[in-house]
């Protein structure tokens, strides 16, 4: 096909599907089941939500700062800890079975007890949960960047009395940004995700996931599912931002 | 003819950055969780009695614990109280309870792995078959992960109840393995798309040379180049899956597994410290054991990785 | 033998355009071509000459936007699902996870052949090509220029009497290289196929060929075609004899010198 009928496809398909996705959630809504419908249409849950539009400002905001907090705490960390990692051996070795190990643990579960440690009604046992999530790709990719420059660059540097710093400045660091990025990027997804479900787990009684938990319960299955808009609202905003930033870094370090 | 050109070396193996022998990787990793514990107990030792709060005691936001054995009980005691009685007199050791959680929560994540699985499977061979169908459907997928897995659990459940009903039987742990499966499915429908499409131009001549069919490329070609990609999206999907069973089980409120032991066990830690790690450790074990799994899968697919050195 | 089954290939006319109408690029124009059977043809030129496009029109990876092309009396279309040529490329694109006995049967498995009959083709592809001891060996057990062994035994799986090759050798290491050009002389007698060899090289299109093609870019096209007089037998001395180097004088020269307007060959 040619390059223009292409370019307008690869708008269209996705459009098309949307449509489709839109109507078998119409369908689904409008299924008769007895008392409680299976799932509320998308009028009800777009009125839901703008009727709303305060309390649910108010909830993203929380669930939001925690994310947010979390995301950059644990890219602080997973930072600081990949740069030691990648100049002491010993410390490489320790931690990369740990930071694996953690990558494949259930994170949330440690929320109940988070929840006792620091008191029921902070926000910080959710903010360590979305950190830990956070700085798992993080240090892997920061660690992986940091080993990124081939041997022929270094050798070019030693070849020309470099010092240490300059190194680092001029050859680690650059070529290590771009993975920087991409696990900011990958992090920011988790962290969000993160947050909302510890809500799930105790806590103070506010945040995205415990407003979503709490209406489903009580019945008013339009706000739950107003606030499931919000919540995809919230991820895909930070999505859409570390791409942004992935797309500024990269285009400078092109190399 | 004999061949006179030296056999190649041996292929490097993906070196732990310090190329270390297999025994070496594991005391590491004990040391590193010894590093971990050490770190607990010289906080507990050395540590501000009552914590950091910033502000005031009451409504500031405290980021470092109380030392005291309530809220920070010791190793070791959490690891001697798994071997008391559950809840009282006659009932079984926690490690026992614990494991039965565990059991329960991994058949389910393996059943959510599995669903998982297929569907992704499914999706990765729709949209490399068909490009149209990777542009319709990918960003789709890709924003399906924003939906937090909690909002489909009451609608999962309904349906559930529904076909229970009118169809066929539908017992309450399949509602937690869809659910489950809605976390494991992306990783292995992005994975395995990249996989697929992962032959170059070379291979691809080749088969079109051979007037191979799209079957025989997928099973010939496609598939067994699709082994190191799909691996590591396996290992994530199970992870996830682990994750999604636990949450998915709370919000049915599902009975016996890790997810609701979790919370309830979280509910007497004012009267028995050391009580609500047990289901902490139990969910660490899960993990391990779900990753560790698909290690040994991985493990049983050695020959198809052999081109993982050029990937 | 009916006068199209002896000639390999014929191309008539043949033209490649690539791109739209305001920005193409005339890859092929007007070339006229025919292999005999048996015949070793080389096609030789600088970059973007259109010699790899012309190999790959012939094997039916891509399809001419001019001009008619027949393998064997048919269309290069039916060539290959009739599976008339055995191809090989600069990289071996051999598949990793196999060994090298079921890397050559690989053709042998897409066309149902039964298994026995598979194996023992393989062993006997293995064995002409010298390898018959590595049988079981990967892929990266084996040193390139084994690898390209065992590409070239693929190539012949299905006996076939047209054997295209693009740069085979191109990766390899001089030494490793004029062994290489040896086999495959043999090979190619010892088989009876027509070849169509791609290459860079000067003295490997002279020590290889019956026949040198020079072709040459902006548009690709044939330039000349020169007769390369050995016969069949050729051993290593000839690399080293007067003749082999006045040919090779002479390549060089049709490939510097000022291009002849379209070669035509019949």
């Amino acid at each position: 096909m040619t390059a223009s009928t292409e370019r307008l496809l690869r708008i269209v398909a996705p459009v098309v599907a949307g449509l489709l996705l839109l109507l078998a959630w119409l369908g689904l809504s409008l299924i008769p089941t007895g008392r409680a419908r299976l799932v509320p249409g998308p009028v009800e849950v777009l009125s839901a939500f703008f009727a709303n539009l305060g309390i649910i400002a108010e909830d993203a905001l929380v669930t939001g700062g925690n994310a947010l907090v979390g995301l950059v705490a644990g890219t602080v960390v997973g930072v600081l800890l990949a740069g030691v990692a990648a100049w002491l051996r010993p410390v490489d070795a320790m931690v990369a079975p740990v930071v694996a190990a953690i990558a494949v643990v259930p994170i949330v579960a440690l929320t109940p007890i988070l929840n006792t440690m620091f008191g029921a009604s902070s926000q910080f046992g959710r903010e360590i949960v979305a950190g830990i999530a956070s700085f798992v790709p993080v240090f892997v990719n920061v660690l992986r960047g940091l080993r990124q420059a081939r041997p022929v660059q270094r050798d070019l540097f030693t070849a020309y009395a470099a010092s240490g710093s300059q190194q680092f400045r001029k050859l680690t660091f650059p070529t290590a940004l771009p993975y920087l990025v991409t696990g900011v990027r990958i992090a920011s997804s988790l962290a969000v995700i993160s947050a909302l479900v510890a809500e799930y787990f105790g806590g103070p009684a506010d945040g995205l996931g415990t407003a979503i938990a709490g209406y489903s319960k009580s019945g008013n299955a339009a706000l739950a599912w107003a606030y499931v808009g919000a919540s995809i609202v919230l991820g895909l905003i930070f999505f859409l931002v570390t791409v942004l930033l992935e797309r500024l870094t990269t285009r400078r370090n092109s190399s | 003819m004999t061949a006179t050109d030296p056999v190649a070396p041996a292929p490097r193996r993906r070196t732990t950055g310090a190329g270390m022998p297999r025994w070496a990787v594991w005391a590491w990793g004990a040391a590193g969780i010894v590093a971990l514990v050490l770190l607990w107990e010289l906080y507990k030792l050395l540590g501000p009695a009552d914590g950091v709060v910033i502000g005031s005691e009451r409504d500031g936001l405290r980021i470092l614990p109380r030392t005291h054995d309530r809220a920070m009980p010791h190793v070791w005691t959490m690891v001697a109280r798994l071997f008391e009685a559950t809840s009282g007199a006659n009932t079984p050791p926690l490690w026992l309870t614990v494991a039965g959680g565990v059991l329960t929560t991994l058949g389910i994540a393996a059943a959510g792995w599995v669903i998982g699985v297929a569907v992704g499977m499914l999706l990765a061979l729709v949209m490399q078959r068909w490009r149209i169908a990777e542009w319709g459907l990918l960003p789709w997928i890709v924003v399906s992960q924003t939906v937090p897995l909690i909002a489909f659990a009451p609608l999962v459940s309904r349906i559930g109840n529904q076909i229970d009903r009118n169809l066929f039987p539908w017992p309450g742990w399949i509602s937690v393995a869809v659910i489950a499966s809605y976390l494991a499915f992306f990783p292995v429908a992005i994975g395995a798309l990249r996989g697929l499409n992962a032959p170059d131009a070379i291979h691809q001549d080749l088969m079109r040379s051979y007037a191979a069919g799209y079957r025989q490329s997928l099973f010939k070609l496609r598939l067994p180049a699709a082994v190191p990609y799909l691996l590591p999206a396996l290992r994530l999907a199970a992870a996830n899956a682990v994750v999604g069973a636990v949450v998915a089980e709370v919000s049915i409120g599902m009975r016996g597994g890790l997810g609701r032991m979790l919370l309830q066990l979280a509910q007497s830690a004012s009267a028995d410290p050391a009580l609500p790690w047990a289901p902490i450790f139990g969910a660490v074990l899960l993990g391990l054991i779900a990753a560790g799994s698909v290690a040994l899968l991985g493990a049983s697919l050695k020959t198809y990785r052999r081109g993982e050195a050029q990937v | 033998m009916t006068a199209s089954e002896s000639t390999a290939v014929r191309a008539t006319g043949v033209e490649r355009v690539f791109g739209t109408a305001k920005r193409s690029v005339q890859a092929l124009t007007d070339v006229h071509l025919e292999v005999a059977a048996g015949e070793f043809v080389s096609l030789i030129g600088p970059s973007g000459c259109g010699k790899s496009t012309l190999m790959r029109l012939i094997a039916d990876l891509d399809q001419p936007t001019g001009g008619t092309l027949e393998v064997f009396g048919k269309s290069p279309r039916q060539a290959r699902l009739d599976q008339d040529y055995g191809i090989a490329f600069q990289q071996s694109g051999l598949l990793p996870w196999r060994t090298v006995l079921a890397n050559i049967a690989l053709p042998l498995e897409l066309h149902g052949v039964p298994s026995a009959e598979r194996s023992k083709r393989a062993a006997e592809l293995a064995e002409m090509v010298g390898l018959g001891d590595f049988g079981g060996r990967y892929p990266d057990e084996l040193s390139g220029g084994m690898q390209q062994r065992v590409a070239i035994a693929r190539s012949l799986a299905t006996q076939p009497k047209l054997l295209l090759m693009d740069e085979p050798f191109g990766a390899l290491d001089e030494m490793t290289r004029e062994r290489m050009q040896t086999e495959l002389i043999r090979i190619a007698k010892e088989t009876a196929a027509a070849v169509v060899f791609v290459t860079h090289s000067i003295p490997e299109a002279v020590y290889l060929s019956d026949r040198v093609v020079v072709m040459s870019p902006r548009p690709g096209r044939i330039t000349q075609v020169l007769e390369v007089p050995f016969g069949r037998d050729r051993g290593e001395t000839l690399r080293e004899a007067p003749e082999f180097f006045e040919r090779v004088t002479a390549v060089r020269e049709a490939l510097h010198g000022t291009p002849v307007e379209r070669a035509n060959e019949r």
